[in-house]
C-alpha cells in the first residue's frame, strides 16, 4: 500500500526493512524506526481516536511522551495492553492497535452526542450530576461512567512477560540525552566519573537529532553519534535508551523504567520486557529538555492540529508529512525551522506570527526562500470536523484584543507554536522549588534540594553555545568533586542561528458572536470556558480549579496544558502567573506498567519458599502441602482416595492409639547463650526462670509491654550458660528483633548474646502410647525411660552415629518427645524412624492432625494467640509469676483486663454431636435477636475429635469461666450456619495431663 | 527509599532496616512501683514531632543491631546516626 505522505530521501527510519501492521482492524505498511504514530501519519491516517468527554475526534499533537490524544490498545504476541502513546510505541512487524474510547467506531461515535449536548458536561460536570438520588449511583451512574470513560481495557489475562528489577549505584546520573545531557556525560565520563545516562526515546541526541546547528563543523546529529560511540566504549559508562527516568526520591534515589523489548514482536526467553531500574546516585544532572507549548485557539482540538516541533520531527526523523498544505503558527523563531522544513522538502507553507515583525537571522533565511510570512495574523478557528481542511485567520491588534476581518484559508494541517516550557517534573520531584522566569513565560528550578543540577533547556537556556558551555562546565565540576581527577575537555565551536524575542502572547480572543471551544487540556476536554467558570464558581488555588475541572489531570498530566492553564487563571484573577503558582508535580513522568514496578515478585516468587530437610521424603509420599508463613508443611499424607478430612483422621487417630511422627523443623529456634542468660529470660518470659536445671525445658509465654501475649514455646537449659529457645512458626523472627531490642538498648548490662539456629536444627515429633518404646529402638544406648527421661527432660544422645538432643516435650497431648538432628541429618533420622517405627505401627502425619490434637487438648496456637489476648483469655494465667517483673506485667494491672466477666478460653461442642463449627463463627445467645446481636464470643479453632468422634471448637468467650455448661448459638454469616453448642471445659482430653507423664 | 548510615556497616539503602519508634523513650525500670499514668506514656504515648526526631531502626537485613538515627520527618535528612549506647549529641 502506497505511503501518501512520506518523503523520499529524509528521515532515520530504515527504508531496507518494509514492516506491516494493523489498525482498527486495517493493514498499513510502515519502516523500521518508525513509531505507530508515524507510520499512520505517514499513511494519511489522522483520526485515531475520541476524546475522553465530548468524544471528539482525536488525531495526533505531539511526536513523544507530551502526546494528549493518540492512546491506542495494543496488541502484541496474545497480550493486550491499554493507555499506549502511538508517539512512542516504535512499530514492528505484525503489530496490531485499536482506537480506544469510542464506541461502536472511531468513525461513529454515540458518545459524540456530548460534544452537542454540552451544556451537560460543564467544569465540575461529575461532581454536579451524579450527586443525587444516592440509588441512582450504582445502576446509573457509574455503569455510564465507567462504559463512557477511560482509555482501553486491562487485560483479564496473566501476564506471561517478564519484568525485572535493577539496583544501580553511579557517581553521576543524567536523565536525558539532548546537548546538556550529552556534554556532561562526556564531560564527567573523561574525568573518570561512573556515569550513567539515560534517554527516554530509541535515539540519543534529544534535539541535536532535528535542530539545524553546527559543533565543531559536524551536524548536531554528527556529533551526538560520535560522542555516544565514544561514551559506549567506555568502561566506567553505562548508555541506555528507552529508558526513562520517571521519578525522583529520597537521598538521591531515582527509579527508571528501560523499556527492553516493547519494541519488538515479542520478547526472547529470559528477557525481560520491561526493567525497572533503582538508582542511587551521588549527582544527578536533570537534562530533560523542554516540551513545546500550544497557542489556544478556537478548535484547536481537531485533527491536524499538531506542535510545530512535531511537525518538523515527523519530517526529519520519519520522512512524513503531517500535511501537504501547512499553515504554521506561532508566536517565535523556533516555529520558523519547521517552515523551513517542508519549504526545503518542495511544500509550501504560510506562516502566521502574532508578532509584529522581526528580522531574526532565521526569519530572513524564510523570507529568501520565498515563505509567505503574514505579521500581526492568528488562527481564530480551525475548521473541518475529523480533520482540518481549512482555517479562520485574522490580523490581530497590537493589544492583542481585537480581530480584524476574518478570512478563511485552506489548509490541512495547522502546526503551532507558542514557545517552549522547560521540563522540570524531575527537578520538582526531587523537592526543590521552582521559579517563574519572565523572559520566558514559564518555571524553572530554583534552588536544588538533593543533588542534583538542571542543565539546556530544562532550565530555561535555548541557546546551544550557552547550553553545551555549561554542560562542559558542569560535568567536569561535578566529577571532580567525586574523582578528584583534573581532565577537563575543550568546548566546542558552536554555529546557530540566533532567535529573536518570542510575543508572549497565548490564546486567541473570540471574534464576536463565536462560541468555539478553545481547549487547554486536550486529553480531559478542559476548555478556557471551564476554566472561566470554575473561577465564577469560587475556586481560587490552583490546585482546586485543577481538581474542579480536571485541568492536567489525566494520563499526559498536562505536559502541553498546565502552563496555558495557568496563564489563564492569571489574567482572570490579575495576578501574575507565579502567584498563581503551579500545581504539583509527582511521579511517574508517564504511566509506568503496574508489571514493570511489581517485577519478578509475582505469584510463588513473591516471597522465598524455605522447606525442610525432609522435604523430599514427604514429597514422594504424597504429602500434600500447605503455606505455614515462607514455609511448606506437610498439611496430610494422602493414602488411596483420601479427602484432608478423611486423612487428617486417621493420621491424628493413629498419633492417640499408636505412634505418629511430624516434621517440626519448622519451629523458630534461638540460641541464648551467656552468664545472664537466666536472668534474661526470667525478664522476657512470664513464668520464673532462675530455678531451671540444666537438661530440663519449660514452657514459657512472653508477652509485649502491652499485656498481649506475644508469642510461646519450650526453652531447654543445654548447659549452665546455653539455652535452646524455641517459638512458633509465625513468630520466630519478631521475637528475635523483640530480645535484641531488649539486650541493646533496655539492658544492654546483661551479658547475654542471641543467634537464631532455626535453619541448624530438623526436628520429628514422636508422639503417641508407644513413642517411648519406639524412642528406645532408636537410642539403645540412652534411658529413656520414665525415670531417666522423665516429662520436660532433655538429654544428648546418639542416633546410629548422629549427635541427637532429646526433648520430652508435648504438644498432642500424648506421651510424646522431640527429636533434634543437625539439618544435613535431617532425612537420615527421619528415615530411622518411619524404618524402626514400622513395628510399632507408626504413621507421618500432617498439620491438620497436629491441629487435630492440640485443639482437643486446649492448646493454644496462633489463633488464639492473636495479638488481642492476654495470659488469662487464652488459660495461661497459671504461668503469671507474682513475685517477679517481666515485660508487659505493668499491663495487666489495667482495669479492663481484671473484669470479673472478662473473655475465657472454652471448649465448644454442637448440640447435634454432628455439625463441625466454622472457625470464625460468633457465639450468641439468640440466633434471631436484633440487630446488632450482641456478640459474646468468637470460635478461634475447630476440629474433629479423634478421641470423642464428634466435632469439637475452641473459643473465646466472654465471662468464659462462668459459662461451662450453658448453652448458645455460633453463627457464620460466612457460611450461612447457625449451630446450637454447648460451652464445655477447653481440655477435652486427657484434662489432668496423665498421658504426658506416663 | 532513604539512604541510611548504619555505624556499624556504612551506607545501606532502606529497605535493609526495620522502623523502630522514637528512640528517645526510656523503659521504666524493672520492678518499680509507677503510676498508671507513667506506664501508659511510656506504652502508648509517641510525640510525632514534624522536624528533628531521634528514632531507632533495626539493621534487620544487616548486622541485626539497633541504630539511633536522628531525621527530620519532613525533609527526610539525616544529620547523624549513632550505636545504640553511643551518647547523642
Ligand atoms: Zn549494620
Amino acid at each position: 500500500m502506497l505511503q501518501n505522505y512520506r518523503l523520499d530521501k529524509i528521515g532515520l527510519v530504515n527504508r531496507e526493512k518494509q514492516l506491516s501492521f494493523k489498525f482498527n482492524g486495517k493493514k498499513y505498511f510502515g519502516y523500521e524506526g518508525d513509531t505507530l504514530a508515524s507510520a499512520l501519519i505517514a499513511n494519511g491516517v489522522h483520526l485515531v481516536g475520541r476524546s475522553f468527554k465530548y468524544h471528539r475526534p482525536r488525531g495526533f499533537f505531539g511526536a513523544g511522551v507530551d502526546e494528549p490524544y493518540a492512546i491506542v490498545q495494543l496488541y502484541r504476541n496474545g497480550e493486550t495492553e491499554p493507555n499506549v502513546r502511538a508517539t512512542e510505541q516504535e512499530l514492528f512487524e505484525g503489530l496490531e492497535a485499536k482506537s480506544v474510547n469510542c464506541w461502536p467506531s472511531v468513525n461513529f461515535d454515540i458518545g459524540a452526542i456530548n460534544n452537542f449536548l454540552n451544556i451537560f458536561l460543564p467544569a465540575g460536570f461529575y461532581y454536579k450530576t451524579f450527586m443525587w438520588p444516592r440509588s441512582f449511583w450504582y445502576r446509573i451512574y457509574e455503569p455510564f461512567i465507567r462504559k463512557a470513560a477511560g482509555f482501553g481495557v486491562a487485560s483479564k489475562e496473566h501476564d506471561k512477560e517478564r519484568y525485572e528489577h535493577k539496583y544501580e549505584y553511579c557517581d553521576l546520573l543524567i536523565a536525558g540525552s539532548g546537548p546538556s545531557g550529552l556534554a556532561s556525560a562526556y564531560a564527567a565520563a573523561k574525568n573518570g566519573a561512573r556515569v550513567i545516562l539515560a534517554e527516554d526515546k530509541p535515539r540519543f541526541g534529544g534535539s541535536l537529532l532535528t535542530s539545524d546547528v553546527s559543533i565543531n563543523n559536524q551536524s548536531g546529529k554528527e556529533w551526538a553519534d560520535n560522542i555516544i560511540t565514544e561514551l559506549k566504549g567506555m568502561t566506567n559508562v553505562t548508555v541506555k535508551n528507552r529508558a526513562q527516568i520517571f521519578g525522583y526520591y529520597d537521598h538521591n534515589m531515582l527509579v527508571m523504567s528501560e523499556r527492553v523489548t516493547d519494541h519488538l514482536p515479542k520478547s526472547e526467553e529470559f528477557t525481560p520486557k520491561q526493567r525497572l531500574w533503582y538508582i542511587r546516585a551521588k549527582q544527578v544532572v536533570i537534562s530533560s529538555g523542554s516540551i513545546e507549548r500550544p497557542i489556544v485557539f478556537g478548535n484547536n482540538d481537531t485533527p491536524g492540529v499538531v506542535l510545530a516541533s512535531a511537525a518538523k520531527e515527523y519530517m526529519k526523523i520519519y520522512g512524513v508529512l503531517v500535511g501537504k498544505k501547512p499553515v504554521v503558527f506561532t508566536n517565535n523563531d523556533s516555529a520558523y525551522e519547521t517552515a523551513i522544513e517542508f519549504k526545503k522538502n518542495k511544500i509550501n507553507p504560510i506562516v502566521l506570527d502574532s508578532r509584529q515583525d522581526s528580522n531574526s537571522e532565521i526569519i530572513k533565511e524564510a523570507k529568501s526562500l520565498g515563505i509567505d510570512i503574514k505579521f500581526s495574523h492568528v488562527v481564530v478557528a480551525a475548521k473541518g470536523y475529523k480533520k482540518v481542511k481549512s482555517c479562520d485567520i485574522a490580523e490581530i491588534s497590537e493589544d492583542k484584543q481585537n480581530l480584524n476581518q476574518i478570512k478563511n484559508i485552506e489548509c490541512d494541517c495547522i502546526c503551532v507554536s507558542g514557545f517552549w516550557t522547560p521540563t522540570i517534573h524531575l527537578a520538582s520531584q526531587s523537592g526543590g522549588k521552582t521559579k517563574f522566569k519572565e523572559e520566558i513565560d514559564a518555571f524553572v528550578p530554583d534552588k536544588s534540594k538533593q543533588k542534583e543540577v538542571t542543565l539546556g533547556s530544562a532550565n530555561g537556556v535555548f541557546t546551544l553555545e550557552e547550553t553545551l558551555k555549561t554542560s562542559f562546565d558542569k560535568g567536569f565540576e561535578l566529577s571532580k568533586s567525586i574523582t578528584n581527577n583534573n581532565n577537563s575537555q575543550q568546548i566546542p565551536k558552536v554555529s546557530e542561528k540566533k532567535h529573536s524575542k518570542h510575543d508572549k502572547f497565548w490564546c486567541v480572543p473570540l471574534p464576536k458572536g463565536k462560541k468555539y471551544k478553545r481547549f487547554l487540556d486536550f486529553q480531559n476536554d478542559v476548555a478556557v470556558s471551564d476554566i472561566e467558570l470554575a473561577i465564577r464558581e469560587g475556586y481560587r488555588s490552583i490546585e482546586h480549579v485543577k481538581r474542579y475541572t480536571t485541568l492536567g489531570m489525566a494520563t499526559d498530566q498536562g505536559k502541553t496544558s498546565n502552563l496555558n492553564g495557568l496563564q489563564l487563571v492569571s489574567n482572570i484573577e490579575n495576578k501574575v502567573v507565579p502567584a498563581v503558582g503551579h500545581t504539583t508535580f509527582r511521579p511517574p513522568y508517564t504511566p509506568i506498567s503496574i508489571g514493570a514496578i511489581v517485577g519478578r515478585e509475582i505469584g510463588k516468587h513473591s516471597k522465598p519458599t524455605r522447606k525442610s530437610p525432609m522435604h523430599n521424603w514427604h514429597e514422594k509420599n504424597n504429602a500434600v502441602f500447605v503455606d505455614a508463613g515462607v514455609w511448606l508443611r506437610p498439611r496430610y499424607y494422602k493414602r488411596g482416595n483420601e479427602g484432608l478430612f478423611e486423612a487428617s483422621k486417621r493420621e491424628a487417630e493413629n498419633v492417640r492409639k499408636n505412634v505418629g511422627v511430624c516434621d517440626v523443623t519448622t519451629l523458630g529456634k534461638i540460641d541464648v547463650k551467656g552468664p545472664d542468660a537466666a536472668e534474661f529470660l526470667n525478664r522476657v518470659y512470664t513464668n520464673a526462670w532462675l530455678k531451671l536445671p540444666v537438661g530440663k525445658a519449660r514452657y514459657g509465654v512472653m508477652l509485649r509491654e502491652d499485656g498481649i501475649v506475644m508469642d510461646d514455646g519450650t526453652t531447654t537449659r543445654i548447659s549452665e550458660n546455653h539455652y535452646h529457645m524455641t517459638t512458633t512458626t509465625a513468630q520466630a523472627a519478631n521475637v528475635l528483633s523483640h530480645l535484641e531490642y531488649y539486650l541493646q538498648l533496655v539492658w544492654p548490662e546483661l551479658d547475654v548474646n542471641v543467634v537464631s539456629t532455626t535453619e541448624q536444627w530438623a526436628g520429628a515429633a514422636i508422639a503417641g502410647p508407644k513413642s517411648r518404646d519406639l524412642l528406645q529402638k532408636l537410642f539403645p544406648d540412652t534411658d529413656v525411660s520414665n525415670e531417666g527421661l522423665p516429662f520436660m527432660g532433655f538429654v544428648e544422645a546418639n542416633l546410629f552415629g548422629v549427635n541427637a538432643r532429646i526433648f520430652r516435650i508435648s504438644f498432642s497431648g500424648e506421651l510424646a518427645y522431640e527429636v533434634n538432628v543437625e539439618s544435613d541429618n535431617g532425612n537420615f533420622m527421619w528415615e530411622k524412624i518411619i524404618e524402626i517405627g514400622k513395628d510399632f505401627d507408626l504413621q507421618p502425619y500432617g498439620t491438620e492432625a497436629l491441629s487435630t490434637l492440640r485443639i482437643e487438648m486446649g492448646h493454644v496456637a496462633g489463633s488464639e494467640l492473636d495479638g488481642r489476648t492476654i495470659p488469662y483469655d487464652t488459660g495461661l494465667d497459671g504461668l503469671v509469676s507474682k513475685k517477679k517483673d517481666f515485660i508487659g506485667k505493668r499491663s495487666l494491672l489495667k482495669k479492663a483486663y481484671n473484669e470479673k466477666d472478662r473473655q475465657r478460653l472454652v471448649g465448644v461442642v454442637p448440640l447435634d454431636k454432628k455439625t463441625s463449627i466454622p472457625e470464625g463463627s460468633h457465639l450468641v445467645k439468640d440466633p434471631k435477636g436484633k440487630l446488632p446481636n450482641p456478640k459474646l464470643g468468637h470460635i478461634s479453632a475447630s476440629c474433629w475429635s479423634v478421641e470423642h468422634n464428634n466435632p469439637f471448637s475452641l473459643a473465646i468467650l466472654k465471662d468464659g469461666k462462668n459459662m461451662i455448661g450453658s448453652k448458645l448459638y455460633a453463627m457464620s454469616p460466612l457460611k450461612n450456619k447457625t449451630i446450637a453448642v454447648e460451652i464445655v471445659s477447653s481440655h477435652y482430653v486427657d484434662p489432668k495431663g496423665e498421658r504426658v507423664r506416663s | 527509599m532513604l539512604y541510611i548510615k548504619c555505624p556499624h556497616c556504612g551506607l545501606r539503602s532502606q529497605n535493609e532496616f526495620a522502623y523502630g519508634g522514637d528512640a528517645s523513650v526510656k523503659r521504666p525500670e524493672l520492678n518499680k512501683e509507677i503510676s498508671d499514668q507513667e506506664w501508659d506514656e511510656f506504652v502508648y504515648l509517641r510525640k510525632s514531632p514534624r522536624g528533628k526526631h531521634l528514632e531507632l531502626w533495626h539493621h534487620v537485613s544487616g548486622c541485626r543491631q539497633w541504630i539511633k538515627v536522628l531525621r527530620d520527618t519532613s525533609t527526610h535528612e539525616i544529620f547523624n546516626t549513632y550505636k545504640s549506647e553511643e551518647k547523642v549529641g
